[in-house]
C-alpha cells in the first residue's frame, strides 16, 4: 500500500514538473496535440522512385553487402531451391514456425514445427526457415512479425542459420513505405534484420555473427 | 571503484584530459575507431538525397514530443498497460534503482542478463544490483569487455572503443579462462558467443534500456547489432526496461524517421542488423512479465530551461563524439560521466542540476562539427555557451572577475600598461622554455593563471614592444 502511494505520487510529481516546465497547469487536449503532430514537416522521400526491377536488384545488392546469400526463383521453384541451398550448407534438421507454406518444404530434410520449443531445444537445430512480412530494398532489411509462417522471435534467433523466403510483392524501396505497410499490425512483436548478426566492437572490424544466426540465405520469390 | 563514472566524484575535465593525452595507446585506439565510423557515416549519409529533410523532421518530431511530453507519457502508459505491461515512475536514480532491484527480486532470480543501456550506466544500476545480491551479466560485446576488464565505458555507442584486440584478448584469456585464445576479432567474438550462450539459455530475468518508446501503441523499440539484445528481450520470463522520459515518440510512423537517422549516424550503416519492437506481453512470444520504468532524473529540469531543452532531443547516436576534435584527443573517460563527447559536455552537467561537472561546458573548441552531424540538429555549441553563462552566474563574483577588473584598469592608462609589460617580461623569465626553433613557450603558470596553461601553451613576450620599436624607428630615421 505504501509503495503504491509512493508510485502514484512519483507519477503525479513528474507530470507536474513537465507541465510546469512547459508553462501549463493541466493536461492537453488530444485534438490539439494531434493537429500539432500533423503539422510536422515531412519533406523526405516517402514513396518509391525506382523501376520495380531496379528495386529488387537494389535489395539483392544491399543484402549481399551485408554478407547474406540471395537467390531469386520463380514461384514454383522454391522447394527445389531450398533443397539445393540446404544440401550445399550441409543442413538436415530445420525448425519451422507454424503456418509455413507446405510447398516451400522439399522432401529429404527434417522440418520440425515449432510448438513452443524451449530455447535449449531450438539451440539443437541446424537452422530455421521462415517466410517474411516485407523487405526494404534501400537498407537491405527483412521484417518478421509474429504471424503464421514467421512465428515467435526466439525461433529465428537461437539457431545458427536462417533461411528466409521473401515474396517480391512484399519488397518496398524505402523505410517510410515499410512503416506505412506495418501500421495496421503495429501491436505485433516485430523484428527487423539486416544481414546476419554482426558486431564492430573490436577495432571497428565488422565481425559476422555474435549471438543471432551467423549465416543468412534469402530466397526471393517472383 | 570499477564500473562507475560519477560526475560527483570525478576530477574536473582539464585535469583528467591532461593524463589521457599522455596515453598514446588510448589516443591511437580512439582515433582509429572514430576515423572508421566517420568515413562510413559520411558515405551512407551521402547516399541519401533527403538527409537534410530527415534531420529537420527528426528535430520537429523531438521538439513536438518535448512540448507535449506529459500527454505522450500518459498515452504510453495507457497503451502499455492495456497490452499487459506494467509501468513504473521514478523521480530520480535512487527511486529507479529501488524499483528495479525490487522487480528483479520479485522475478525470483538472483541473476540478470543485460543489454547495453547507457541509462542503467547513468544510474549506476550494476553496483546497486550487486549490493542486493543480484549478479548482472552484460551481454553486449563491448559492455562485456568493460565488465570483465573492470573498466569504464568511453563512448555511447561503442563503449570499449578505447581497447584494441590485444587488450581485449588479455581480458578474455584471464576472465574466461581461455589461455589458448587467438587474437583475430573473430576468435574474440566466438569466445563471447560461447561464454554468453549458456547465460542466455539459463537466466530468467532480462534488463534493457530503450531506444524509443511509442506512445501510440505502448511499444518499445530497441536498435542493436549483435543479437544479444534479442536474446535478452525474448528468452527470459521477466523483462524490465528502464527508460528516460525523453525516449518517447508520438506515433509508430515516427519510426520511419528515426530508423533512417540513427543507424547511419551511429555506426555508418544503412540499417543496424537488428531492430526489435514489442508491445506489452504476448502469450506466445517473449517474456510473460514486462515492466517499464519511466525515469525523470533531472530531465524535467532540463525541460524547464528554454535555451538548453534541445539537449533532450538527443537520440544517443554518438555522431557528435566521433566528430569532436576534443573527444578524439582525450577519449571518453576524461568527461567523468558515461555520457562523453559534446553531448556529454551539455547533458552531464544538466543531469547533475549544474552542481557538478561544471568544467564540461568548457571542454569544447566550439568548432561546430557536432552540430553539423547531429541527426536531430541539436545546436550543441549554442547550449555549451548558454551553460558556460550559467556556470559563471552560479560561481558569483570570482577571482577571475576580479582579475579582469584589474586588467581593465591596466589597459586604461598607458603608464600602467608599459609598467605591466616590463614586469611581465621580468616575471616570465623562469617559466620560459625554448623549443627546437628557439621560440620561447610557457607551459605552466602559477596559481589562478594555471587555468590558461592547462589547456594551451603561451608564447613568451617579445623582447621589444611595438611602441618601443616605433619610437626607436622614428629617432633612427632622423
Amino acid at each position: 500500500m505504501a509503495s503504491e502511494v509512493m508510485a502514484s505520487s512519483a507519477k503525479a510529481e513528474i507530470l507536474r514538473r513537465i507541465r510546469a516546465a512547459n508553462g501549463r497547469a493541466s493536461s492537453l487536449d488530444a485534438g490539439g496535440v494531434e493537429a500539432e503532430w500533423t503539422s510536422v514537416e515531412r519533406e523526405y522521400r516517402r514513396g518509391t522512385s525506382r523501376e520495380r526491377e531496379a528495386v529488387l536488384e537494389l535489395l539483392e545488392d544491399r543484402l549481399r553487402d551485408y554478407d547474406a546469400h540471395v537467390v531469386r526463383v520463380a514461384n514454383t521453384g522454391v522447394a527445389a531451391t531450398v533443397a539445393k541451398i540446404l544440401s550445399g550448407r550441409g543442413k538436415k534438421r530445420m525448425v519451422v514456425p507454424e503456418g509455413v507454406a507446405a510447398e516451400w518444404l522439399p522432401a529429404g530434410f527434417e522440418f520440425v514445427m515449432d510448438a513452443g520449443l524451449s530455447a535449449t531445444e531450438l539451440d539443437g537445430f541446424d537452422g530455421v526457415m521462415t517466410g517474411s512480412t516485407l523487405a526494404i530494398a534501400e537498407t537491405g532489411t527483412v521484417v518478421l512479425q509474429n504471424v503464421a509462417g514467421q512465428g515467435r522471435r526466439a525461433v529465428t534467433l537461437v539457431p545458427d542459420y536462417h533461411l528466409c523466403v521473401v515474396r517480391v510483392q512484399d519488397v518496398v524501396e524505402t523505410v517510410p513505405e515499410a512503416m506505412a505497410r506495418l501500421q495496421q499490425t503495429a501491436g505485433l512483436t516485430t523484428t527487423f534484420f539486416s544481414g546476419p548478426s554482426a558486431t564492430a566492437d573490436i577495432e571497428m572490424t565488422r565481425i559476422k555473427g555474435v549471438h543471432g544466426p551467423r549465416f543468412l540465405d534469402v530466397v526471393l520469390v517472383a | 571503484m570499477s564500473g562507475v563514472l560519477d560526475p560527483r566524484t570525478s576530477p574536473p575535465f582539464p585535469i583528467v584530459a591532461k593524463t589521457m593525452l599522455g596515453d598514446s595507446q588510448l589516443r591511437k585506439n580512439v582515433r582509429h575507431a572514430t576515423d572508421v565510423i566517420q568515413t562510413k557515416r559520411a558515405r551512407v549519409v551521402g547516399e541519401m538525397p533527403d538527409w537534410q529533410a530527415l534531420r529537420e523532421a527528426g528535430r520537429q518530431i523531438r521538439s513536438h514530443t518535448m512540448e507535449n511530453l506529459d500527454f505522450y507519457l500518459e498515452e504510453l502508459e495507457r497503451n502499455c498497460t492495456r497490452a499487459g505491461g506494467v509501468v513504473h515512475w521514478a523521480r530520480d536514480a535512487e527511486e529507479a534503482r529501488q524499483i528495479v532491484v525490487a522487480l528483479v527480486k520479485e522475478s525470483g532470480s538472483d541473476e540478470v542478463i543485460k543489454i547495453k543501456s547507457m541509462t542503467t550506466e547513468e544510474i549506476h544500476l550494476n553496483p546497486a544490483l550487486e549490493a542486493a545480491g543480484i549478479h548482472p551479466y552484460e551481454t553486449d560485446l563491448a559492455e562485456l569487455i568493460i565488465q570483465l576488464g573492470e573498466d569504464w565505458p568511453s563512448h555511447i555507442v561503442v563503449p570499449a572503443l578505447h581497447k584494441n584486440r590485444q587488450q581485449i584478448r588479455e581480458i578474455f584469456q584471464k576472465k574466461m579462462n581461455l589461455p589458448e585464445l587467438g587474437e583475430r576479432p573473430q576468435d574474440l567474438a566466438d569466445a563471447a558467443r560461447m561464454f554468453l550462450r549458456e547465460k542466455f539459455l539459463r537466466v530468467k530475468t532480462g534488463l534493457s534500456g530503450a531506444n524509443f518508446l511509442i506512445a501510440e501503441t505502448g511499444g518499445v523499440c530497441i536498435i542493436e547489432s549483435e543479437g544479444n539484445g534479442r536474446m535478452c528481450l525474448t528468452l527470459p520470463e521477466t523483462l524490465i526496461t528502464v527508460a528516460g522520459i525523453d525516449k518517447v515518440l508520438p506515433r509508430y510512423q515516427d519510426l520511419e524517421v528515426v530508423l533512417q537517422l540513427v543507424p547511419r549516424s551511429a555506426t555508418g550503416e544503412r540499417m543496424n542488423p537488428y531492430n526489435s519492437i514489442w508491445t506489452g506481453v504476448n502469450a506466445k512470444d517473449g517474456p510473460r512479465n514486462f515492466h517499464v520504468v519511466l525515469m525523470d532524473n533531472a530531465r524535467t529540469e532540463i525541460l524547464a530551461d528554454e535555451e538548453a531543452r534541445q539537449t533532450l532531443n538527443c537520440v544517443r547516436c554518438g555522431a557528435c563524439q566521433n566528430a569532436c576534435p576534443v573527444y578524439r584527443q582525450t577519449g571518453g573517460h576524461a568527461y567523468g560521466s558515461v555520457y562523453a563527447g559534446p553531448i556529454g559536455a551539455i547533458l552531464t552537467p544538466q543531469l547533475q542540476e549544474m552542481h557538478h561537472a561544471q568544467s564540461l561546458p568548457y571542454a569544447s573548441s566550439l568548432c561546430g562539427a557536432c552540430y553539423e552531424v547531429c541527426p536531430v540538429k541539436i545546436n550543441i555549441p549554442e547550449v555549451l555557451i548558454h551553460l558556460r553563462n550559467k556556470v559563471v552566474e552560479q560561481k558569483g563574483v570570482s577571482a577571475e572577475a576580479l582579475a579582469m577588473k584589474m586588467m581593465g584598469m591596466v589597459f586604461m592608462s598607458e603608464r600602467r600598461f608599459r609598467a605591466a609589460q616590463r614586469m611581465g617580461r621580468m616575471a616570465e623569465v623562469p617559466l620560459v622554455r625554448k623549443d627546437g626553433q628557439g621560440v620561447g613557450w610557457i607551459g605552466w603558470l602559477p596559481g589562478m593563471l594555471g587555468g590558461w596553461t592547462q589547456v594551451r601553451d603561451l608564447q613568451e613576450m617579445p623582447k621589444e614592444t611595438f611602441r618601443d620599436w616605433w619610437e626607436k624607428r622614428g629617432k633612427d630615421g632622423k
